[in-house]
């Protein structure tokens, strides 16, 4: 039986969540994925490796009192279902150890859902010979990783959520030489080919360019047209900590000024946790369902929080479907009206930054953040792209940069796949136009 | 369960082919208390093994927790299948590598195991702490947590190598929010993300002092909510062994790795700016500058006798009088680069995450050998300057190059004197030429063994628990900044 099949979580569901008639609750999170994991360097394969795994996280719950733990499952229905009775008898036998939890919040009903992609991945044979022919004479460094992805939820309450998706994701730089290159992604559930030299052969034609000298740049104020791949990373570090509910009851959040109005962002700014645009599951790992939308900034205004159920029970809170950590999964930040076409011709003499790199607070309190750029970040003159640059490091308030220093977002969002592996592979996702801003400022 | 897959793995590997088989049993127990009330304890227990196969020119690599006969054998077929699937397309040749025959066994020192303590008894010690850490109101959040790992590793080769290795690990943290005036800070005991991290059972948590650390990690969160900001200018600065760790790992041990300086990560993690040629000869700090791999220090988190390809483990200079010496480089990348450098020597420090990730090169423990100065002659020394604790914000580029750090805490040196607490203290430098700007080493008293549990890295993407030990150590003519008003 494949870990990644129906069949197999239904087993598990159905031999562990038993309606119980008591005030005990038993709940699975089932986490399985069969990849396919490939990485190159030099246009050759560095290292293959297949994986098969599958996690349950088996939580039980008696009034007030909740343990959880995530168990390690071989695959083998029977010998699985035997290990996780004996990971509730012990769960159970150590509940009695714990005090009342008055913040605990567990769904109330049942709720189902179900989503199946099915997808056509090539195979590893293939996957890298395509990478041979389709990149030979190019330093082509990147991974593959592919193969079905499942998240399912069952309780004894009768909640049955089911997620199963076949997808791959690659990702590559095709360097010209020390730290400059081209970085591009090919992610979906039917690969191509043709697709995939088409995006190759796109990126060769971009590599002239980094071959001029590079321009070091003085540390100082730019004008700059951010990609969305330069904008997700910009955003990622926003949802860290920014919009979680405990983050702004406990002052910690990055957007407190926001929260408080001694700040606004410009007018065009539309941030929203948009489970539907993206590819998360729709349920929590408690069960919850999740909203389809839930607004976190309108009109440049903070309006909303991501409440996950603990922070719901705490604070008096509606629980809106977030994670424990209150970060978004599927963040998304709406189009303006600035043609991408015409981005360049808008930039006009400044900086075209493609990717950003290792964010991080230098001021929490005022959303300060540092960071650089990374690969392909360009010097524009008269709105032609002129000459890379050497890679600097910005300092800037993220409040400054989306607020007055805001000219305008483009008119197209580029959903944006999450591509880590820690742990599994990641289900995230986020969804951004590129931005045009005034007066970034660069310090080293 | 160790010895039955051993027992499995003689029955069902090829007898024909090179391979090797890693069988990982982790588990793990996170308790955490927050303002009082316990949360849900967490447990994890994990076990799977990866099985690597070797034919001609190929090398794969599968992955399952399916430990029965009949899984490995699978696992067996599936990484063979692989290496099949790209002979003659690797980046090296596999049949190259040398062959792995070491044997023998490691094990943490523990003298309490977490075991021996009843659960009840473990969050009793918390919700203890927790409440000592609520000092008053201004305390608006806080928070004491444990998180403790067993892990159990065997690695057989076709050659006949075999290690087993067993780790007990221990993780507390104390952390406490203070809001004051509008002015909200966060204080840790060693940094938010577990920078106390050791091998060994609950007496780690008497090394850390977890039960009386409460009150100070809250009346330094206080202090700084009413501190001034950190002043900004190009002065020495003191920094004390919890941001040490940090300085150390980001700005030695990433740029050392030698899959990065052979281009692996590029995609990812980044590169360096270390090349292969300067090993022997690169002035990478001033001559106080002595930096080791030592997986012999029995305490320190990344301590083994073997790494994750089976070589065995022994404490080595990366950086000598300031002179670099060798790279962070397993069997596999080492084999590579004596392509180029035939006279390069490695350490062994090939690691995995668990048993679901092929190992690569990682850091392990990575330490700064003490010098001679005590604390005091260290701040006797110091005109102006500012001594920072405790890392908070950490930023560098993809050639591990220019970078930009933050702590929780830091206090301004005048006239060779402790002067006021500041809050926000940042600083930003050149990996290429911070170190040259080390003026002073801190003696044994200064010393202290730290780390991270949450190194990333690779493709898959790997987490990682990295040593890091230091003595406090000054730096001169560094851009220093604070936050805004």
């Amino acid at each position: 039986m494949s870990v990644t099949g129906r069949s197999y979580f239904d087993a598990l569901a159905d031999a562990l969540c038993v309606p119980t008639g008591s005030d005990e609750r038993t709940s699975l999170l089932l986490k399985t994925e069969s990849s396919t994991f490939i990485r190159f360097n030099r246009s050759a394969v560095r290292q293959v490796t297949q994986v098969e795994q599958a996690y349950a996280t088996l939580a039980l719950a008696r009034g007030a009192r909740r343990i959880e733990s995530r168990v390690g499952l071989s695959g083998r229905v029977e010998a699985d279902i035997a290990l996780l009775r004996v990971e509730h008898a012990t769960l159970a036998a150590a509940l009695p150890d714990l005090a009342d939890d008055p913040y605990l919040l567990l769904p109330e009903a049942a709720t189902h859902s179900d989503r199946q992609e099915r997808g056509s991945l090539p195979g590893p044979e293939h996957l890298v010979r395509t990478v041979a022919d389709v990149a030979a004479g190019l330093d082509f460094v990147g991974f593959y990783a592919a193969g079905p992805v499942v998240r399912a939820f069952a309780d004894s309450l009768g909640t049955r959520h089911w997620h199963h998706v076949e997808t791959f994701h690659i990702e590559w730089c095709l360097y010209h030489a020390a730290d400059r290159a081209v970085k591009a992604t090919y992610a979906g559930t039917q690969w191509s080919d043709n697709e995939f030299a088409r995006r190759i052969a796109e990126g060769a034609l971009r590599l002239p360019l980094l071959a001029r000298p590079a321009r070091a740049l003085k540390p100082g104020a730019y004008r700059t047209w951010f990609a969305p791949a330069a904008m997700a990373e910009l955003l990622g570090a926003l949802g860290w900590s920014g919009f979680g509910a405990k983050a702004r009851r406990t002052g910690t959040s990055s957007l407190m000024r926001l929260a408080h109005r001694d700040a606004v962002l410009h007018p065009q700014v539309a941030l929203a946790e948009h489970t539907a645009l993206g590819i998360a599951p729709a349920f929590t790992a408690e069960g919850f369902a999740r909203a389809d939308r839930v607004g976190l900034v309108e009109a440049g205004l903070a309006t909303g929080t991501l409440n996950c159920a603990r922070s719901a029970r705490e604070y008096g809170l509606v629980a809106n479907g977030a994670n424990s950590g209150e970060v978004p999964e599927s963040l998304a930040l709406a189009p303006g009206q600035l043609p991408d076409a015409d981005a360049l011709a808008a930039l006009d003499t400044g900086l075209y930054v493609s990717n950003l790199w290792y964010l991080n607070y230098s001021d929490r309190p005022a959303c300060r953040m540092t960071g650089l750029t990374r690969f392909a970040c360009l010097w524009v003159e008269n709105g032609k792209p002129v000459e890379p640059i050497v890679v600097m490091r910005f300092d800037d308030s993220f409040l400054r940069m989306f607020g007055e220093g805001l000219l305008g977002l483009g008119d197209r969002a580029e959903l944006i796949t999450e591509s880590g592996t820690y742990l599994e592979r990641q289900l995230g996702s986020l969804s951004t136009p590129g931005a045009l801003v005034d007066g970034w400022r660069l310090t080293l | 369960m160790l010895d039955d897959i051993e027992l499995l793995t003689q029955r069902v590997a090829p007898t024909d082919l090179r391979w090797s088989l890693r069988a990982v049993h982790e588990r793990s127990e996170q308790l955490c208390v927050r303002q009082d009330i316990a949360e849900a304890p967490q447990y994890s227990r994990d076990a799977g093994v990866m099985v690597s196969v070797q034919d001609g020119d190929g090398l794969g690599h599968a992955a399952t927790a399916d430990t029965s006969e009949a899984g490995i054998a699978a696992a067996f077929r599936r990484a063979h299948g692989l290496a099949r699937a790209v002979a003659g397309r690797m980046v090296f040749d596999p049949a190259a590598l040398p062959p792995a025959r070491a044997r023998g066994r490691y094990q943490s020192e523990v003298q309490r195991s977490v075991a021996s303590s009843p659960l009840r008894e473990r969050l009793a010690l918390l919700s203890q702490v927790s409440q000592t850490t609520h000092l008053d109101s201004r305390i608006v959040d806080w928070q004491a947590s444990l998180l403790s790992v067993q892990t159990e590793q065997l690695l057989l080769t076709s050659e006949g190598g075999r290690t087993e290795q067993r780790w007990s690990q221990t993780m507390p943290h104390v952390q406490a929010t203070a809001h004051v005036d509008g002015v909200t800070q966060t204080r840790s005991s060693a940094g938010q993300y577990n920078g106390w991290c050791q091998q060994g059972g609950l007496e780690v948590l008497d090394r850390a002092s977890f039960s009386t650390e409460g009150p100070r990690v809250a009346r330094e969160a206080i202090e700084l909510t009413t501190a001034p900001q950190c002043p900004s200018g190009e002065m020495d600065v003191l920094l004390m062994p919890d941001q040490m760790m940090l300085q150390i790992h980001e700005s030695i041990g990433h740029p050392l790795e030698l899959d990065r300086i052979l281009g692996d990560e590029r995609n990812f993690a980044g590169t360096s700016f270390v090349t292969l040629d300067m090993f022997g000869h690169y002035a990478y700090g001033s001559e106080l500058l002595n930096v080791t791999y030592d997986p012999s220090r029995p305490e320190q988190i990344a301590s083994f006798a073997f790494d994750d390809e089976g070589e065995p483990a022994q404490r080595e200079h990366l950086i000598e009088h300031g002179i670099l010496k060798r790279p962070l480089g397993g069997a596999v990348s080492l084999a590579r680069a004596r392509a180029q450098r035939p006279d390069l020597q490695g350490v062994a420090t090939s690691r995995a995450a668990s048993w679901n990730r092929a190992p690569i090169d990682r850091m392990s423990n990575l330490n700064i050998e003490a010098g001679d100065a005590s604390l005091d002659q260290l701040i006797g020394s110091i005109e102006f300057g500012v001594m920072m604790r405790t890392n908070l914000s950490w930023s560098i580029d993809d050639s591990r190059n220019k970078f930009q750090f933050g702590c929780e805490w830091g206090r301004v040196i005048r006239n060779g004197r402790l002067a006021e607490v500041v809050r926000n203290p940042n600083y930003r430098g050149i990996s290429a030429t911070f170190w040259r700007s080390l003026s002073m080493v801190g003696d044994a008293s200064t010393f202290e063994v730290m780390g991270t549990p949450f190194c990333g890295k690779g493709e898959p993407s790997q987490l990682v628990r990295v040593g890091h030990a230091a003595p406090a150590c000054k730096f001169s003519r560094v851009v220093v900044f604070g936050g805004e008003a």
